[in-house]
């Protein structure tokens, strides 16, 4: 990717991103405050975040990409989740198991 | 009995608690950003403007999954959207007004809000939200800094295993959501087939975009 084209992503993400929290203070809450937009915007998180979560578990650009460390790793990381562990233990357990499996041969 | 200076500085507390616990997921982030191609000045200026953690992992994610800048984008922002309903919530607690909305804007996370809302006096929930905002702001930009800076030195990102923590990240985002019910379930199961499905079908960063369709099972059915 070009440079230029990364400094459209960043300037585009920080102020799309500023611009949704602004409207919130700004627009009258009549504007925002239906329960089909509520239930909209709060359901929005749940499938974004899973499909990430699979995409970046199983893909590589186009192709699916199935790496057992990486597996192995996340499954680590999830237990943490289910066990309600901050987020330091989860990250640190998913990448020191990876990183291991991937020394030992 | 406790006074209210005691519950002022419990809450403070509480507050810089948190900011110093989602500040370590910084570091992910910053590693995560610099391996999809990103510089360090541009990873540290998406956390210092853009500041909002779901939305920045999923932009350097669609990039580095070789998506198009506007899958990026549209992930980023579907995804930070959900902010805007933190601030219609927030804007009668805060009545911020003029510049100190421009800076409350920006402050408007999950962690804050969530600090904010669950106070049960208003100057408490004032005070919670502001030094929630300080310490995520300060430790999510220094951690940022810290993980771009030091993924360059560290070598292949794949090595410490980062490829494991960026989905277990989005993991540990989405779990919290996951325990608001059924509903919540049903269209993350189907936010994550459909991406599945979509993987080798269509263009890196689409999958993500589509699982939105997955909404439309958490409309509620009404009998006629």
């Amino acid at each position: 990717m070009s440079d230029g084209s990364l400094w459209v992503l960043v300037a585009g993400t920080c102020a799309g991103c500023y611009l949704l929290k602004i409207i919130g203070y700004v627009l009258p809450p009549r504007v925002l405050d239906r329960p089909a937009v509520r239930r909209a915007v709060s359901l929005l998180p749940v499938a974004l975040l899973a499909a990430l979560v699979v995409v970046e578990l199983l893909a590589a650009g186009s192709s699916y990409d199935i790496d057992a460390a990486r597996i192995a790793g996340f499954a680590a990381g999830a237990v943490a989740v289910w066990r309600r562990a901050p987020f330091l233990v989860v990250i640190v357990l998913a990448a020191v198991v990876a990183a291991a499996l991937r020394v030992v041969p | 009995m406790t006074s209210p200076s005691d519950q002022h500085r419990t809450v403070v507390r509480d507050s810089l608690a948190v900011g110093i616990a989602v500040g370590a997921y910084g570091f992910a982030f910053g590693a995560a950003s610099v391996a999809a191609g990103l510089s360090v000045l541009q990873t540290c200026l998406l956390s210092l403007l853009a500041f909002t953690g779901g939305s920045q992992f999923a932009v350097v994610g669609v990039i580095a999954g070789g998506g198009s800048v506007a899958a990026a984008l549209g992930s980023g922002w579907l995804l930070g959207s959900r902010n805007a309903l933190y601030a219609m919530r927030l804007a009668p607690l805060l009545r911020p007004r003029r510049g100190r909305r421009l800076l409350a804007a920006l402050g408007t996370i999950d962690e804050s809000t969530a600090m904010a809302v669950a106070q049960r006096e208003e100057p408490l929930g004032r005070t919670a939200f502001w030094w929630t905002f300080a310490g995520v702001f300060v430790f999510w930009n220094l951690f940022t800094f810290v993980g771009a800076a030091g993924a360059g030195a560290l070598g292949d990102p794949r090595r410490f295993g980062l490829d494991a923590v960026v989905p277990a990240a989005f993991l540990a985002l989405l779990a919290p959501r996951l325990r608001d019910g059924r509903v919540a379930w049903r269209v993350g199961a189907a936010g994550a087939l459909i991406a599945v499905i979509l993987i080798p079908l269509t263009p890196p960063g689409v999958p993500v975009l589509a699982s939105t369709a997955a909404l439309l099972l958490g409309t509620e059915r009404r009998p006629p």
